[in-house]
């Protein structure tokens, strides 16, 4: 398992192969990507990422242990940013490895779900106008019922 | 004990965390305690159903005790991901 918090951009390139270098007799591996969206008048300047140094890391790999309990996974990357990233920038990302694809899938959604609204972070954008916090959705809770 | 403040607690505590001796038995009684110090405070605090907490850095809830504990954190809802 590989937990990173961290200000620094990250390859994905990069990362998904160095991931997948390590998977050996693993069939599967699905990774997704966050990136900050602009908003609709494409008027964002800077989200700003907050988070909880300590609790960040081990809610994070509280999460991933969940997951690879209920899953058939060989192993986790997550890496999280925090502080001032622009649009496009890539905010996160996760990899799952697993014999078969299912539970890989399975096992990333899992992880994105409650890293949405269980990992102590917060996102501020900053526009020309103003800035303002970005709140939680009633949706993202819910996401979390079906599992 | 240290009191944390995340996201716009932390903007209208106006500080991100504050350190204090309190005989609070619960979270609840510290937020009382806080609210009755100061204004911004209170300002933080006015809607608990819009505020988490963490004690200790776990998810926790108003009515938890604080008996030997060391950090309390509040925040809004997390958005992750």
């Amino acid at each position: 398992m590989d937990i990173r918090v961290q200000q620094e951009p990250f390859d994905l390139g990069h990362e998904a192969s160095r991931f997948a270098a390590r998977q050996a007799g693993m069939g599967a591996i699905v990774t997704f990507t966050g990136i900050v969206r602009d908003l609709e008048d494409g008027d964002l300047e800077v989200m700003e990422i907050e988070h909880y140094p300590g609790m960040t890391e081990n809610s994070i790999r509280k999460i991933a242990d969940e997951a690879l309990s209920r899953w058939n996974i060989g192993d986790i990357l997550v890496i999280h940013r925090y502080g001032k990233l622009g649009p496009d920038e890539m905010i996160m990302m996760v990899a799952t490895s697993a014999p078969h694809r299912v539970d890989a899938f399975q096992a990333a959604e899992f992880l994105m779900d409650f890293l949405k609204s269980r990992a102590p972070f917060w996102k501020k954008e900053v526009t020309g106008g103003g800035e303002g916090w970005v709140a939680a959705k009633d949706t993202d809770e819910d996401a979390l019922d079906r599992w | 004990m240290d009191v944390l403040y995340f996201a716009w607690v932390r903007e209208r505590v106006g500080r991100p965390k504050d350190r204090i001796e309190t005989g609070a038995a619960t979270v609840r009684e510290l937020v009382n305690e806080l609210t009755l110090k100061e204004e911004r405070y209170a300002a933080a605090f006015a809607d608990l159903d819009a505020l988490r907490v963490a004690v200790d850095q776990e998810l926790s809830d108003f009515d938890a005790s604080l008996e030997n504990v060391r950090e309390v954190a509040f925040f809004p809802p997390m958005t992750g991901g």
